[in-house]
């Protein structure tokens, strides 16, 4: 009890003091795009901080200088495909179509999670990037602006860059946090959780719920179409998949 | 575990399954009677691989790749098309009854979106969807055997299922009967799709999808072969007097359903819905679903200009459902007569443009006047018309006034040649015709035509202008332009005719 009451106390002491670079968002309710029958309604998320900005190439590159295990020549197959870091020049080398300040990318879920732990941080949740991510510049529902709507669906509807835009070029969200939407997909922690339960996808049979017949039943608002695709593209993926425009950013309890 | 399917098969390949009774039990091996291995070679729209000759199932590898791609949808509109080999409809894939196909989905490094493949040939769950959801900058395989003959769709299944069909991810897959289809002499490949983008009709530039227009289900596109004019001018399809064709026509949706018709031809045999059994004969129109498709068959006897349509038929005229079949050959008088008048199409009458088209309309003015001082950029300029021109000719004139301008002897009357278009006299009765349509008699290198010309007022004053330009400097006839702005002055003078003609 006397813990617990310590543990109040040093929530309430700390509150306030968000890391630099991160930005705090408070408590709320995500309502998942996607969920059986057997999935609450609502999650509750608890006050969380977020990095402002996707971690960059620059960012990447003092991680694996001080890391050699997770430099490209050195990382193992198992924890990041034969496309880990492509589009650097070498293991300590950005080139021309990964500049200092665009997002890392063609990285893993495991070098992503690395990275957080180094940094004293953790990979986001889904719920907790989701709802930090449906906030539009304006408001906290962003699902109810049409104009957000209309821009976050304008990226999924043109054509992938070779070269990624620098980090917070993107208009920055109620929260304060930039480039949510636009830019790249990001890792979160449990990436694959919304159509696996078991430890493989392909025995579950869940997995086929996103397609055709089965894909919409579970689906909270057809209209928001981009959610869709992020759920979808999650779905896709394994951690050890490094992929052109999949990056990533930090988050850290408060 | 499927890591070392993969590498018993390959141990296997060069044994060739000649032997398959005497080899050892395979994981997931050829079934009895599948011998050899071949790669399949699927061809790009209006192309259908040649027929297949074995007397017996094979292993047959298939590849595809997704690509994501800016491409062009009508002329000065472009669009991110989401393809199976790079083009909309995907690469047609023919193979055998029977045979075992290990199937592999490539989805490009550059796409943003996972895809997968659920192809209607396939028996079990997801059609293969499944088992061939991939993220971009990977690769799946799967196998099936197909044990159903017949022609079939295949389509991306990924979520959003509507928007990745919507976006162009569909192709046809013909499973060939153990006999063969009978012989013919020309084998094509159609496929319809609507496309829902922001933008109406013609607006030029990158459209998007509109995911509103989508789930109402109001394209302002329905395409042949995933663009207006795939099939059209020198892109049409091809056949000579006396040949039997072969059509391999599917529906990609993602909603509309196909009411498949050539202009001046009669489907000797249909295999409905995609069957292997030709189960109806002189088929005027075949209805084909979204996610279905039919084959079609005809035997070509009068040389000419056949339309494809679906005849459901405002999205032939004014959405882009439309291609040509080109026919060579001797005429046949007896067969036909030579005095070709399709039914008369009347088109809508378009509502007058808004405050912002009317400001749009006096900035362009102002720019084209600037363009007029400048003899070099006005033949420059003169040569767009044109080429602008034949495509708003070659979706809405041609069907009467004929493809090369020659009209329709005692009915139609020229435009080759045509001292009536020629004479300067003319030229505002000429563009008032377009805007009102033309009732009254009218005299053409001495001849009198009575039939009278549809209103076409749903063209823009720059269509107008551009065809105009297109058929007064083409076939022979040399004469100078016509600008938006003379058009746009008659339509403001001339009253618009009523929205309903038959009312």
């Amino acid at each position: 009890m006397a813990a617990l009451i310590l543990l109040v106390s040093a929530a309430v002491a700390n509150a306030g003091q968000t890391p630099a670079g991160m930005a705090a968002i408070p408590a709320g309710l995500y309502r998942p795009f996607f969920r059986t029958e057997a999935d609450p309604r609502e999650v509750p998320v608890r006050t969380f901080c977020l990095d402002i900005l996707p971690v960059t190439n620059r960012d990447f590159l003092e991680f694996v200088r001080k890391n050699s295990r997770w430099r490209r020549s050195q990382a193992k197959r198992m924890f990041a495909d034969e496309s880990y870091l492509k589009n650097w020049a070498g293991d300590l080398a950005l080139d021309t179509n990964s500049p200092a300040n665009a997002p890392v990318t063609y990285l893993s879920w495991f070098a992503a999670k690395a990275y957080a732990q180094w940094k004293g941080k953790r990979l986001p949740t889904v719920a907790e990037w989701e709802y930090a991510a449906s906030a539009s510049p304006t408001r906290a529902d962003g699902e109810n602006d049409a104009e957000f709507k209309r821009q976050v669906l304008e990226w999924y509807a043109r054509p992938a860059a070779v070269t990624l835009s620098a980090v917070g070029s993107g208009r920055r969200n109620l929260w304060g946090i930039h480039d949510l939407h636009g830019l790249v997909w990001e890792w979160v922690s449990d990436f694959n959780t919304a159509m696996v339960t078991g430890d493989a996808r392909a025995d579950t049979g869940l997995d086929r719920q996103l397609f055709c017949g089965n894909g919409t039943q579970g689906a909270k608002d057809l209209g928001n179409y981009p959610a869709f695709m992020r759920y979808g593209f999650r779905s896709s993926l394994k951690a050890s998949y490094c992929v052109h425009n999949l990056g990533f950013r930090c988050a850290k309890d408060l | 575990m499927a890591t070392l399917v993969f590498l018993i098969s390959l141990a296997l390949k060069p044994i060739m399954a000649a032997d398959t009774s005497a080899g050892p039990p395979q994981a997931r091996g050829t079934s009895p009677g599948v011998i050899g291995e071949e790669v399949a070679v699927p061809t790009q729209a209006p192309h259908v691989p040649p027929p297949i000759k074995r007397n017996h199932a094979a292993k047959v590898t298939v590849s595809l790749e997704v690509r994501e791609l800016t491409k062009r949808l009508a002329d000065g509109v472009e669009y991110v098309f989401w393809t199976f080999g790079g083009d909309v409809p995907g690469s047609f894939i023919r193979i055998r009854e029977g045979d075992q196909v290990e199937f592999h989905l490539n989805n490009h490094q550059n796409n943003k979106m996972p895809h997968n493949i659920d192809l209607h040939a396939v028996t079990g769950p997801g059609g293969g969807a499944a088992s061939s959801f991939t993220a971009p900058g990977h690769s799946s395989q799967f196998s099936f055997k197909a044990l159903n003959p017949g022609l079939f769709v295949y389509h991306c299944a990924t979520a959003p299922v509507g928007m990745h069909i919507g976006n162009g991810m569909y192709g046809l897959i013909l499973v060939e009967p153990k006999e063969g289809l009978p012989p013919v002499d020309r084998e094509y490949y159609l496929m319809q799709g609507e496309f829902y983008t922001i933008g109406q009709y013609g607006e030029e530039g990158l459209q998007q999808f509109d995911m509103i227009k989508a789930v109402d289900e109001r394209p302002p596109y329905v395409v042949f072969n995933g663009a207006v004019g795939s099939l059209i001018g020198d892109r049409a399809i091809t056949a000579k007097v006396g040949e039997k064709v072969r059509l391999f026509v599917g529906n990609g949706g993602p909603n509309l359903v196909c009411s498949f018709h050539v202009i001046g031809e009669i489907f000797d045999a249909v295999y409905q819905e995609g069957g292997t059994t030709p189960n109806q004969h002189n088929v005027q129109t075949t209805l084909i679903p979204a996610g279905g498709a039919a084959i079609v068959e005809f035997r070509v006897d009068v040389p000419g200009t056949y339309v494809m349509v679906d005849h459901s038929i405002f999205r032939a005229f004014n959405k882009g459902a439309l291609g040509m079949l080109k026919v060579d050959g001797p005429q046949n008088l007896l067969v036909y007569s030579g005095k070709e008048v399709d039914a008369s199409y009347l088109g809508k009458a378009a509502e007058a443009g808004g405050e912002s088209e009317k400001k749009l309309a006096s900035l362009k003015a102002a720019v084209a006047q600037e363009i007029r001082s400048n003899p070099k950029i006005a033949d420059l300029n003169k040569e767009i018309q044109v080429q602008k021109g034949k495509g708003v000719f070659l979706q809405t004139c041609f069907v009467c006034h004929q493809p090369n301008g020659q009209g329709v002897p005692d009915q139609i009357p020229p435009l080759a040649g045509s001292d009536f278009l020629l004479d300067k006299a003319n030229r505002e009765r000429i563009i008032r015709g377009i805007l009102v349509g033309q009732s009254d008699e009218m005299v053409v290198n001495g001849k009198t035509y009575k039939n009278p010309m549809i209103p076409l007022n749903y063209l823009s004053d720059e269509q107008i202008a551009n065809v105009l330009t297109y058929v007064r400097n083409s076939w022979g006839n040399s004469s100078d332009t016509v600008a938006a702005e003379e058009v746009s002055r008659i339509r403001r003078e001339t009253p618009a005719p009523k929205a309903n003609p038959y009312e």
